[in-house]
């Protein structure tokens, strides 16, 4: 080690010195999120009527590692429709404890209602509370149950901590 | 020559400084070296982490504060408090400005003859905070980093010493005072050898008598063991910790005093303000600010010493040629000057 690569150093140190730091001030500024990412999971509605994507067919269940997923179906009131095929599900459930997040269930769905979105921020208090239905999911509610329940309590609107460039699957949902 | 009781308030005033100094340098430097590793260092206690030392003081003094049971009692209390006690006192020798221009008062706290002496005999003492420290711990490792920490601090002395020779000769005087007002600039020339020699000799044993990167291994941070430390906690950490950065200071303002003015200030500046050079305080501090940010900046770049490297750098190396440089600089003064 010879003084001019001391020298060297210094100067790279220094430069360095004077460079923007990297950190991410996650709680106070949002955190960056790729598209791409793999969160918790949103059911989507047909945009253009507002029915329901799922039919209730549990290929997303069979697909699922984790046995993550609960699907019960029932049949459509033909006047009234809930989803576009002709079942919808009655209870949709997923536990995000069991949930490994690797989208088999959206690889599975044969007409794309369940999308893993962006949203991270689940952790909880009770058992029970990681288990998400239907009106956790659906398009359109923002943030965890946690982050709802939080907001209800203190009158504000559901914060979520994150940012993230535009998905085409996640179409109707809203960060 | 002062009033006792103003030496005293002045003594009391310069650990207060010096202890306040200790903590926002603790934030200062894990700062810089953050901003350095593209971090943002504490930021979390205040406004940009500016209270960060007091809940690090709250922290540390309410921390249980565990004995060794086999450890010797008595010098294990002892010996944090003789680091710190030694570490404050070596201090006052330093003069921070011009006769009577603290208030009326002078400001330093003791005017000795022997001022560096006094220093260098001060830090040395602070050794044995260290090797008592780690004796009486009772403990393996304790003793083996004390036993290295203490080879370290007496090797790196005699380059230490044998620097400040290069200066006491050539100024002729072991008073601050005296090698601050000696008159560089009228030097000859050939006596800017010894003298350029021995400042980078005097700054790397002094780093190396401070425990700073690259010579850090009495507390090799990233090693787990902390060497001399192993056994303390709580307050008593503190008191060590302390006593480091403080005789970083002493370290920063003697370097500033012997080599580069002291309190001075460059005297092209009194053409803009009449005197300015002559402010006190000012100039030393700013003179201290400079050779901190340097150790820290050093110890954001470079790797630590092995042991073996340590010890050979400072016995074959930083010795024969501060010894050389004192050696030249008696000769020129003999045969030349």
């Amino acid at each position: 080690m010879s003084v001019l690569d001391i020298a060297k150093g210094m100067g790279v140190t220094l430069s360095h010195l004077f460079k923007k730091p990297v950190t991410v001030r996650y709680p106070e500024t949002p955190a960056d999120v790729k598209p791409r990412f793999r969160g918790r999971h949103h059911l989507l509605r047909h945009p253009d009527t507002g029915l329901e994507k799922c039919i209730g067919c549990s290929l997303c269940a069979a697909a699922c590692p984790a046995y993550a997923i609960y699907v019960e179906a029932a049949e459509n009131e033909p006047d009234d429709p809930t989803s576009a095929g002709e079942r919808y599900a009655s209870i949709y459930e997923i536990n995000m404890l069991r949930c490994i997040f690797c989208g088999f269930c959206e690889e599975a769905c044969p007409t794309g209602a369940i999308v893993l979105g962006h949203e991270f921020e689940l952790a909880d208090y009770k058992y029970q509370d990681f288990v998400y239905g239907k009106n956790d999911m659906m398009v359109g509610i923002k943030g965890s149950k946690w982050q709802r329940r939080e907001a209800k309590q203190e009158q504000k609107e559901v914060r979520i901590g994150l940012q993230s460039g535009p998905r085409p699957e996640l179409e109707g949902v809203e960060y | 020559m002062d009033p006792w009781y103003i030496t005293i308030g002045k003594a009391m005033l310069l650990c207060t400084v010096l202890l306040g100094a200790f903590a926002y340098m603790t934030v200062i430097e894990r700062k810089l070296l953050a901003r350095m590793q593209h971090r943002f260092g504490p930021n979390r206690v205040g406004p940009f982490g500016l209270l960060q030392p007091i809940a690090d003081a709250i922290k540390s003094i309410f921390k249980e504060d565990i004995t060794v049971s086999a450890a010797d009692k008595f010098v294990y209390f002892l010996a944090p408090f003789i680091s710190i006690m030694f570490a404050l006192s070596a201090f006052g020798a330093i003069p921070a400005g011009p006769p009577g221009s603290f208030f009326g008062m002078n400001p330093w706290i003791m005017d000795l003859d022997i001022g560096i002496l006094f220093v260098f005999a001060a830090t040395s003492i602070g050794v044995y905070g260290i090797f008592l420290g780690g004796w009486a711990s009772n403990s393996k490792y304790s003793l083996l980093g004390s036993l290295r920490s203490s080879a370290q601090m007496i090797s790196y002395e005699l380059g230490l010493g044998l620097s400040a020779l290069t200066i006491i000769i050539i100024a002729g005087s072991l008073n601050f005072r005296e090698i601050v007002d000696f008159g560089v600039w009228t030097l000859h020339p050939l006596l800017w050898i010894p003298l350029i020699i021995s400042f980078v000799t005097f700054v790397i044993s002094q780093i190396a008598e401070v425990n700073r990167t690259p010579f850090d291994l009495p507390e090799a941070e990233q090693e787990i063991v902390a060497g001399y430390l192993t056994e303390y906690s709580s307050i008593k950490w503190a008191l060590f910790q302390m006593a480091e950065y403080v005789n970083m200071m002493t370290a920063a303002a003697v370097i500033s005093t012997l080599f580069l003015g002291g309190w001075r200030g460059p005297g092209f500046l009194d053409a803009l303000i009449p005197g300015m050079s002559e402010w006190p305080f000012i100039w030393l501090i700013s003179k201290m600010a400079i050779w901190m940010f340097l150790f820290i900046w050093l110890r954001a770049t470079l790797p630590r010493f092995r042991y073996d490297q340590l010890m050979r750098f400072g016995w074959i190396y930083l010795f024969e040629i501060a010894l050389g440089s004192a050696i030249l600089a008696g000769a020129i003064i003999a045969f030349i000057v």
